[in-house]
This record gives structure tokens, sequence and C-alpha cells, in this order.
């Protein structure tokens, strides 16, 4: 996994997301779906691209249950943009690259 | 760089056409598109598919299509193709922003899961409507869940759904499915699953808040209406052709499958080849869009060499 991809968990969640000086795109995946995996790369290249202008982490469903239920997550991949502590934009499903990446550029 | 052959598409038909072409040193580009790997990546275990007497998981078959053809030099993109142009050669395809063209195309982009049409569904995707049990039943623990379908496909979801879903209503338009006989024994036999026959949704209740709370069932004999109360609701009523990209510029029949020439994979423009769901309104079986994945490579290579002459 790319460096600049970070894990976000139940734990540290408010402090890396919610109190975030930078917008935070935030995957949520798991290990048994298919269409996370075919989007993986492109988070990636999305982390690496938006370097010091985006924060980019994965929350893993199965460990973190608190965090997508209390953001109503209920199909993955879901991915949340956040900016100031809030959610800005919801996107649900393999999306492509571009539809992120203009959500992300409206933001910064 | 110009390519002998590019392949559009990396489910069965895909990756088979690509490895017969690596193996013909053909050096096959393969877009792998919006969902590598195809349609068995949302599946749980494939049980039918030849060689794999225990059954094996849908996504680790196609990790091993892709690693057999890869292991013969195929370059496997994870991008979708935007644009195409068959107009004259070489082909060209655009992914991601960018120019790639290719001697011959053969084009493998299977099918996507078809939607109901209503706004409500749209509105609500994600957020309680959903086309993929597998991703997404993990979220309904103890939750009642409906299943909209009478096919296979509708049969394996609702099976599957049961592992967390207090109670799943199949929901089909007729009073008989027209999925297989094992795959409909062995719903009907889950104490979990009931029958909505001959039932439409006519609505889908609830906010992106609140995920959906319940679905307007409509009785297709008395069409009296019914509000079933559901934390969710899965589609599995079949599937469309992706042919988006060719419309105009290729045979299509009224369904959108891409129309091949009898025996072959060929289609109206030379040097273009289908196989798999995209041309296939028949089978539809991953064995058989490996199959014709295969005849795609072997016309493709055939017809490359006719070329030369």
């Amino acid at each position: 996994m790319s460096e600049f991809v970070k894990e976000f968990t139940d734990q540290n969640f408010e402090i890396e997301v919610l109190e975030s000086d930078l917008p935070v795109l935030i995957d949520f995946w798991a290990v048994w779906c298919g269409p996370c995996k075919a989007i993986a790369p492109v988070i990636e290249e999305i982390a690496d691209e938006y370097d010091g202008k985006v924060k980019v982490g994965k929350v893993d469903v199965d460990s973190n249950q608190g965090t997508s239920m209390k953001y109503g997550v209920r199909s993955i991949p879901t991915l949340l943009l956040v900016k100031d502590g809030q959610v800005v934009n919801q996107l649900v499903g393999n999306v492509p690259k571009g539809d992120i990446t203009s959500k992300l550029d409206e933001l910064i | 760089m110009n390519r002998k052959v590019i392949i559009i598409g990396s489910g069965p038909a895909g990756l088979t056409a690509a490895i017969y072409a690596a193996r013909a040193n053909l050096e096959p580009l393969v877009f792998e598109g919006s969902q590598p790997g195809g349609q068995l990546t949302i599946t749980t275990d494939v049980e039918n598919y030849p060689g794999f007497p225990d059954g094996v998981m849908g996504p680790e078959m196609m990790d091993l299509f892709r690693k057999q053809a890869q292991r013969f030099g195929a370059e496997c993109l994870f991008k979708t193709v935007e644009k195409v142009d068959l107009s004259q050669r070489p082909f060209k395809v655009w992914a991601d922003g960018n120019e790639y063209s290719g001697e011959s195309i053969i084009i493998s982009t299977g099918a996507s899961a078809k939607l109901l049409g209503l706004e409500s569904e749209t509105e609500l995707m994600g957020n309680g409507v959903s086309a993929c049990a597998t991703c997404d039943g993990f979220f309904y623990k103890d939750k009642k869940v409906l299943v909209v379908g009478g096919g296979d496909s509708a049969m394996e979801e609702a099976t599957f759904l049961t592992k967390f879903a207090s109670e799943v209503i199949l929901v089909h338009r007729r009073d008989e499915f027209r999925a297989s006989k094992i795959m409909v024994d062995r719903a009907l036999a889950n104490p979990k699953i009931n029958v909505a026959w001959n039932s439409t949704v006519d609505d889908i209740i609830g906010t992106k808040e609140s995920g959906v709370t319940s679905v307007r069932l409509k009785d297709t004999v008395t069409g009296e209406l019914k509000d079933e109360t559901c934390d969710g609701i899965f589609m599995a009523i079949g599937h469309v052709p992706n042919t988006q990209l060719f419309d105009g510029v290729l045979d299509l029949d009224d369904k959108g499958y891409i129309q091949t020439h009898a025996d072959s994979t060929y289609t109206n423009v030379e040097g273009v080849f289908a196989c798999g769901d995209v041309q296939d309104t028949v089978y539809r079986q991953a064995v058989t869009a490996a199959g014709s994945g295969c005849m795609a490579s072997i016309d493709a290579e055939r017809w490359l060499e006719n070329q030369q002459h």
C-alpha cells in the first residue's frame, strides 16, 4: 500500500479525520469486497498525487464498525469527503478516478 | 505504441483472450475497466466451472485467470476505456486521457446489473439499495431485506444474504422462478427466505439519512399496493450489455448486444472481435465466456496474419 494512504480506525478517526486541517478522503472497504480491490489502486494514485493537499485513508469496515455505522455506510466501497469535520460528499461504488478528483479539486 | 491486440474488458472472456493472444506472442494490452475481473468478482462460490471440483471463490478464480495471462506477457492496465475510434486502422482507444492504438480490438466488456429505473432507487443507492449482495450483505446483520428477481443470481443473493439478515423476501413478478432447479430448491428450503409472488416494486421509501425504511409492492394480479417494512433492497433482475462505447459504430441487437457473424467472433467492423456476455444473449456463463474469448483471440490472430499477405 502507498505510504500516503493512512489507516483510519474507530480509535483515531476523531484526531486523524475530524480534526484534520486538510480535507480528508476516506475509503470504506473490506477484504471480502471485490469492487473495493478494484478501486484500491485508484485511491493510492490519488493519495500520491494529492500529497500535502488532501489526507487520504482507509477504514476497514470489519474492524471499525462504529465509524461505519456512524456515517451510515451500507455499501462498499463508499468514499466520504470530509472537510472541517463535516461530510461534504459521498461517492458509492467503484467510481471513475475523474469523478473523485473533480470533487477533491472543489475542496482545495 | 501500436499494439497488435487491444482487449477491452477483463472477465473470463477478456482474460482468456489475453492468455491465448499472449501465448501467440501478440503482446496484448488489456484494459481491465471499472470492474477488474468482471462480474465474477462480486459473486461468492463458483461451483460450475470445470476443473474446480471443490468450487472456487469468484474473485480468486479471476486472479488466477489474470496471473495466467500475465505469465505469457499480457499487460493489464487498471484503466477504463472512455472512447474508441473504430473508423480507421490502427484503431484508437482512449483511457484516463491517454491514447492507445491497436491493429485489432477484442471487445469483452460484459454486462452490468440492471436496475429498476425508479428515481428513489438512484437516490437511495448505497443507502439501502444495492446491486451487490456480496459487497453489502455485511451491513444487514439481523435486518430484513428484499431481493428482487427470479433468476439464478436472485437465488444466490437471497441465499447468501441469510448469512446476515434475519429475513429475506424474494420479490418476483411472476408465479414461478426461471432460475435453475438446484438454486431454487436451495433458496426455498431456507427458513429465512420467503417469497412475494406476482409482485413488482412500485416505489422505495426512505431517505439518505434513515436509509431504506420500506418498499411499496404492487400485486401484478390484483393491482393492490402494499408497504413492506425492510432495511434494504437488493436488485437481481438481470443484466444489460456494456456497449455504450460502441453505439452507432458496431451492429447491436435491439437489447444492445453486439452482433457477431455466425460461428465466429467477427463484428461488422473488420479487425474488431467480440466475446463473452457482451455478445451472448443465450448462455452467459463463465465457461462459455472463456470459450468465446479463446475464439476471439484465434480469430484475431488469423486475421492479423492475413493482413500481412
